[in-house]
This record gives structure tokens, C-alpha cells and sequence, in this order.
């Protein structure tokens, strides 16, 4: 620990006079929490939607209304020949469109089955599926609710209720748990806390290392008689504490302005964020050692940067991936304490519901302090 | 027998495939001022990395002050100092701060450290410029704040990399001043310079090709060896107006053993048994204001001759 406290405090002079650093510490955060809050919104609706109703009829209309009605479908366009209704998709003017036929109404009428044609662009494969399951679910419980009406009529029921009154076989009450109004920012802001404190702490803390590889001041710095631990720590600190500042900023952004409250053990939050930010700082420190350069740095981060955003669960739910993509995902400490965040502030886990997480991250820990610090020598090769 | 501080036996060093040093056995004795010389790329920093302990041999063994290089370093990092080729403090800490923070990490004791600092500050007279960031002093600042930094622990040996580099001929002649008298305390000095007068004010040099010490000893000693003053040949220094074609003529003549142009004079080295007027005659082509006269060998000549003696054993 030799030399720790004028490395320390020299570090923070180096800090406190960086203008950039202090930038990177706080702003990008901040611009990070204001696009993924405010900006991104992954529910669906509004797909525009070109109809040719051929029938013309009530039943026809009361269709298309009711396509309406769901909100993820915004009629754009009526045409009133095939030509235009396929031109109005192929040149994107419409995502979907709905063709009704000439005898819609009547074959309704008379009992007989009648066909709806609904075509959906599937280039954008999550505007696609949303389009999909809300026409199928629609016109599915259409035709319950006309089958139910024929049913009455004839005194048959399927099924009936506690009242006696003709009802659906099984009755299906969903409840949406934690985050009812199915907010993305409630999704994505936990989540956003383990990616901005890797992101700020990796690239600071190689780059704090680097630069002074780079300036031939590491190596100044080896042949005195600092000791190596003195070295790390002095250096490394400044940067936790950092870290550490900048999560109490970003929760509490959190909780003031998204609204979204901690709902489990705030003391767990933030041991299990000290065991993350430590994790980091390892991983910051093995790049030092692998990077000559401030660039090399660079790329070796955003190696783990990617990954980190797409393989964690952070953007895309981990459950979709092939195996093998999501076995990958295991290999980032991210991926851990992006299921701790979630699980402690949006469903109030406690210590045994996320222990899984946890130990995955202890052992993420482990293994890269254990080569970060087996790779640093006070030595030039 | 204590006198030897730095003591190196056929160190050697591979970076991957390529020597950057082989087999260096050289010794420093104590309160000299040894002088390393040879081309970029000779392997003088690798030398000077591996005597600090940052970078360890291949093969071969030295010591500094008595503790091994490979087993001890730490020991050795406490009492060296190293000035390296670049600045290699930091730009954006001031003069002051720079000094206080080796002083920390020296590990000085902190009622004495005030009086250390002042001692290195009124040492290398940077008391105008103690709050002017480190990057915003010129190079000969630099260089003074390097070794007021270097010098902060007292050490007994200080590494100097090519210490004079990109500096103006003043402060270039004010640092070597300053060498003189830490070499005059006792303190051993291990300096890296490409310049020729630097290395005759050195008490020892040596000269580096290629991973190789081709000469080692004192300048007086070097020009003194058979190898550059044969016992059946004479070096004179002739001036005359077409240096040029001199030196070519010079070149083909079989008792000319070796010419060389030093600025407004050639320096040559001919058999004894020729006579050299007719023969400086012959190299000037008759010229009438040609003048000629016997020389001692300097440096220079000493590090050509053995260079090419060199290149001429590897060839071959």
C-alpha cells in the first residue's frame, strides 16, 4: 500500500482539473437516462393501416372499427380498387391492410363462412408479430361473440357462470404485476443503472490507467518504490467513489422523475451495486493491461459495451435468444445485476429471491480481480 | 571493492525475436559519471530499464548497489533515480505538485520532506516556475523539474536517458554543470546522450551497436587502444577547400586506413611509413592553402573506427 494516498490524491487533482472527465461522469448519464426514459417506447400501436372494403355494408364497417378501436391500428388510407390497396403497402404508406369482400355482410348473414384477407408487412418483424396476434385476437373474439349470439338464440350455452348466465368455457383474469400501465421507462431505467456504471467506470478507469502508460509516466511511476497495491487502489478509488456518486444520482432521477420507486431493500441495492462497481473495476483494469494505447482501450471496451447492451436483457429479453446466445449472456457480470436491479427495485425482491444473480456475480468478480490483478506488474513487458 | 555500483555480466535481452541486447558485462564504479553512447535503437534504454528493475533479462545477471536486478528491484528502486527519454511527469500538475507527490511516494518521512523539497527546488533553481503546470514549462525546465523529482530521495545512482535531448545549448550546458556537482557528492551518475562532448566529460562511457558494447573504459583509454591508434599508423587533420573531393580521394588510396569529415577538417589515419605531405598534396590535388596537422584521436573517431571494425566482424 506504499504511496496509496499520494496516488489517490493526485488522482483527484487529475480529475478535478479534467474538464472531460467530469463531462463523461455526469452528463453522459444524464443524456442516457433522458433518451432511454423519455425517448424509447417499445409498446406498439399506431400501425398504419390501409383498408379496401369491397362490401361496404354495416358489418364491414363495424369491422374496420373495431380494428380501429384497438389502437394499434390507425387507418390511413381507404382504396377502392386492388391496384392502390397494394401500392399503399409496397410503398410503405401502410404497414397493414385489411380486404373485405364483395359479399361479406351477406354470406354473414346467411350463416356462411366468410373470408377477410389482411396482408402485414413483415419487414419490421416487431411491428409484424404486434399486427399479427391483435388481428388474430380480434377477429377470433368477433367470431365468439357472433357464435355466442347464434347459441343464445338456439337456448345453447358452451358454458355458463356462477349466475347462470351463457358465458366462455374458461374465463381468463390476467393481472399485470409491478409495472401495471406497462411503462417502458419502468423497464428500462432500472436496467439503465448497471449499464451507465459499466460504461463511465470502464472507460475511466482504463483510460486512467493507459494514459499513463501512454505518457511514460507508468513507467516512471515503476521504478520508484510505490507498491503495487498502493498503486491500484490510489488510482482505482477516486473512480469508485465516483461510480458510487453517480448511482445515487441516477436513482434518484429515477424515483423523482419516472416515477418508478425502489421497492425492495435500498441497503441490498447498494452493497450489490459496490460488488458490481468493484466487478467493473477489475474489468477496467484487465483492459490496462491488455491495451498499449487509449484507442486500443477504446475497442477493447466497446467489446464489452455491446455485448453488455444487447446479450444482458438490458434492451431484448433474454428469453428469445438461441441457446447459445444466451449462455454468452452468463459470461457478462451485467447480465447478473441487470436481474438484481429489476428484481430489487421493480418486483421488491429480497437477497433469496435474486441469490442466483448474486452468486453469478460474486464468481464474475472473483475471476476477473483474480486475473486483472495476476496481469498488473510493476514491470514494462 | 564497494566501489563498483553498477555491475552487469553478459546481460542480455530478447524482445520476442529480436536482441535488443547481448551479452553487456560493463561495471560503474562509485561517483563517476558513466557515459552510454550509440545509435537509436542500440538498446540504451533497454540497458537503463533493466538496471532500474522494470524490465527483467533474458539471460545474464547484474546488480545495482549490491542488490540484484532480477530478485531484488525493489530494493534498488528505493535508492536510484531515473529520468526517462520523455517528460514523463505529469502535464497537468504543477511544478510543486509534482515535486510533493515523488516525495510521497518516496516515502519520505513528512517532517523531513519540506526540507527535501526545498533542497531539490534551490538544487535545480525552479523556484520562478513551482506553480506552472507541468506541461507549460519549456524543455529545459522539464528536464530540471525531471531531476528535482529524480533527486528528491537522495539517491546514490541516477539514470539519466538521454537527458539533454531537444534542449538548448544553455540549459544544456547548465544541466551537465549541475551532473558535475551531484558527481561531486558522491552521487553515481548513468547517463544516455548521443552527444560527442557530452561523453568526453564522462569518467567512463561505453558504446553500444546493436545490442553489442563494442568499447567500454575510460576516453582516454579508448583512444589510446590499438584498435584506433595503430602502433604503424598516424592520424593527422587536414583542411582544405574541397573537403569533398578530398575525402573521396582519400577513400581510394590504400595507406589512407580511415578518413573522415569532422565539420571544416578531415581526419585521417595513414600508414606511418607514408610521408604525409606529398600525400596530402596528392588528396587536395596540389591546392595551395592546404594545411595539415597530427591529431590525437577524439571520441568520434574512436566510436567510427570501432563501429565500422564492427559492422565489418558481423558481415563477415
Amino acid at each position: 500500500m506504499n504511496g496509496f494516498w499520494a496516488i489517490l490524491t493526485k488522482e483527484f487533482s487529475h480529475i478535478r482539473r479534467d474538464r472531460t472527465t467530469i463531462f463523461f461522469m455526469f452528463m453522459v448519464p444524464i443524456i442516457q437516462l433522458l433518451i432511454f426514459g423519455f425517448a424509447i417506447d417499445v409498446t406498439i400501436d399506431n400501425i398504419p393501416l390501409v383498408v379496401l372494403d369491397l362490401d361496404g355494408r354495416e358489418e364491414g364497417r363495424k369491422l374496420v372499427e373495431a380494428m380501429e378501436n384497438t389502437q394499434t391500428f390507425q387507418v390511413v388510407r381507404r382504396t377502392f380498387d386492388q391496384e392502390s390497396f397494394q401500392r399503399a403497402i409496397r410503398s410503405g404508406q401502410a404497414k397493414a391492410g385489411i380486404l373485405i369482400p364483395a359479399e361479406y355482410s351477406e354470406r354473414l348473414l346467411r350463416g356462411e363462412q366468410a373470408q377477410v384477407q389482411v396482408l402485414i408487412d413483415g419487414s419490421d418483424s416487431q411491428v409484424a408479430t404486434t399486427a399479427l396476434n391483435t388481428v388474430t385476437l380480434l377477429v377470433s373474439n368477433l367470431s365468439v361473440g357472433r357464435a355466442r349470439l347464434l347459441g343464445e338464440s338456439r337456448h345453447f350455452a358452451p358454458a355458463r357462470n356462477e349466475a347462470g348466465a351463457p358465458a366462455l368455457p374458461i374465463d381468463v383474469r390476467p393481472r399485470l404485476l409491478y409495472n401495471p400501465d406497462l411503462q417502458s421507462s419502468h423497464f428500462f431505467v432500472p436496467g439503465l443503472i448497471a449499464i451507465i456504471l459499466q460504461m463511465v467506470l470502464l472507460f475511466l478507469t482504463s483510460f486512467s490507467i493507459v494514459r499513463e502508460r501512454e505518457l511514460g509516466t507508468l513507467e516512471q511511476l515503476f521504478v520508484t518504490p510505490v507498491g503495487r497495491g498502493g498503486l491500484l487502489f490510489g488510482k482505482l478509488i477516486p473512480y469508485a467513489l465516483m461510480a458510487f456518486g453517480e448511482l445515487l444520482i441516477v436513482l434518484v432521477a429515477m424515483v423523482g422523475l419516472f416515477g418508478v420507486a425502489i421497492s425492495g431493500s435500498l441497503i441490498l441495492l447498494l452493497s450489490l451495486s459496490s460488488l458490481f462497481i468493484l466487478t467493473v473495476l477489475g474489468l477496467g483494469l484487465l483492459i490496462s493491461t491488455l491495451a498499449a494505447t487509449q484507442l486500443e482501450a477504446v475497442q477493447y471496451s466497446f467489446l464489452v459495451m455491446l455485448p453488455s447492451v444487447f446479450l444482458s436483457g438490458f434492451m431484448f429479453p433474454r428469453s428469445e435468444m438461441p441457446t447459445i446466445i444466451w449462455a454468452a449472456g452468463y459470461l457478462l457480470p451485467v447480465t447478473y445485476f441487470v436481474e438484481i436491479v429489476r428484481g430489487v427495485i421493480l418486483r421488491g425482491a429480497d437477497a433469496v429471491d435474486v441469490s442466483s444473480s448474486i452468486l453469478g456475480l460474486t464468481l464474475c468478480c472473483v475471476v476477473i480481480l483474480f486475473l486483472s490483478l495476476a496481469r498488473f506488474r510493476k514491470q514494462l513487458d | 571493492m564497494n566501489d563498483i555500483v553498477i555491475r552487469t555480466n553478459r546481460l542480455t535481452r530478447y524482445f520476442g525475436k529480436v536482441r535488443a541486447l547481448v551479452d553487456v558485462t560493463l561495471d560503474v564504479p562509485r561517483a563517476g559519471i558513466f557515459g552510454l553512447l550509440g545509435p537509436n535503437g542500440a538498446g540504451k534504454s533497454t540497458l537503463i530499464r533493466m538496471l532500474c528493475g522494470v524490465l527483467s533479462p533474458t539471460s545474464g545477471c547484474g546488480s545495482v548497489l549490491g542488490f540484484d536486478i532480477r530478485t531484488d528491484a525493489e530494493s534498488i528502486k528505493r535508492r536510484i533515480g531515473y529520468m526517462s527519454q520523455r517528460f514523463s511527469l505529469y502535464s497537468d500538475l504543477s511544478t510543486i505538485e509534482n515535486i510533493r507527490f515523488y516525495s510521497m511516494i518516496y516515502g519520505i518521512p513528512a517532517r523531513k520532506r519540506r526540507e527535501r523539497e526545498d533542497a531539490v527546488i534551490s538544487l535545480t533553481g525552479i523556484t520562478p516556475y513551482l506553480d506552472r503546470l507541468g506541461g507549460n514549462l519549456s524543455g529545459g525546465w522539464k528536464q530540471r523539474l525531471a531531476l528535482a523529482c529524480a533527486l528528491i530521495h537522495e539517491p546514490e545512482v541516477i539514470f539519466l536517458d538521454e537527458p539533454t535531448a531537444g534542449i538548448d545549448p544553455v540549459a544544456r550546458r547548465d544541466l551537465w554543470d549541475l551532473l558535475f556537482s551531484l558527481a561531486h557528492q558522491g552521487v553515481t551518475m548513468f547517463v544516455t546522450t548521443h552527444y560527442m562532448d557530452e561523453a568526453e566529460r564522462c569518467s567512463k562511457v561505453g558504446y553500444l551497436q546493436a545490442g553489442t558494447l563494442i568499447a567500454l573504459g575510460t576516453p582516454e583509454e579508448l583512444k589510446a587502444s590499438k584498435q584506433v591508434t595503430p602502433d604503424d599508423a598516424r592520424r593527422y587533420e587536414v583542411s582544405c577547400k574541397n573537403l569533398p573531393a578530398a575525402l573521396a580521394r582519400a577513400r581510394s588510396m590504400p595507406m589512407v586506413r580511415d578518413a573522415t569529415l569532422f565539420g571544416t577538417v578531415l581526419h585521417v589515419l595513414i600508414d606511418a611509413s607514408c610521408d604525409p605531405t606529398t600525400l596530402v598534396q596528392t588528396l587536395t590535388g596540389g591546392e595551395e592553402g592546404a594545411a595539415f596537422r597530427p591529431v590525437a584521436p577524439s571520441l568520434e573517431d574512436v566510436f567510427v573506427i570501432l563501429s565500422r571494425a564492427e559492422e565489418i566482424r558481423r558481415v563477415s
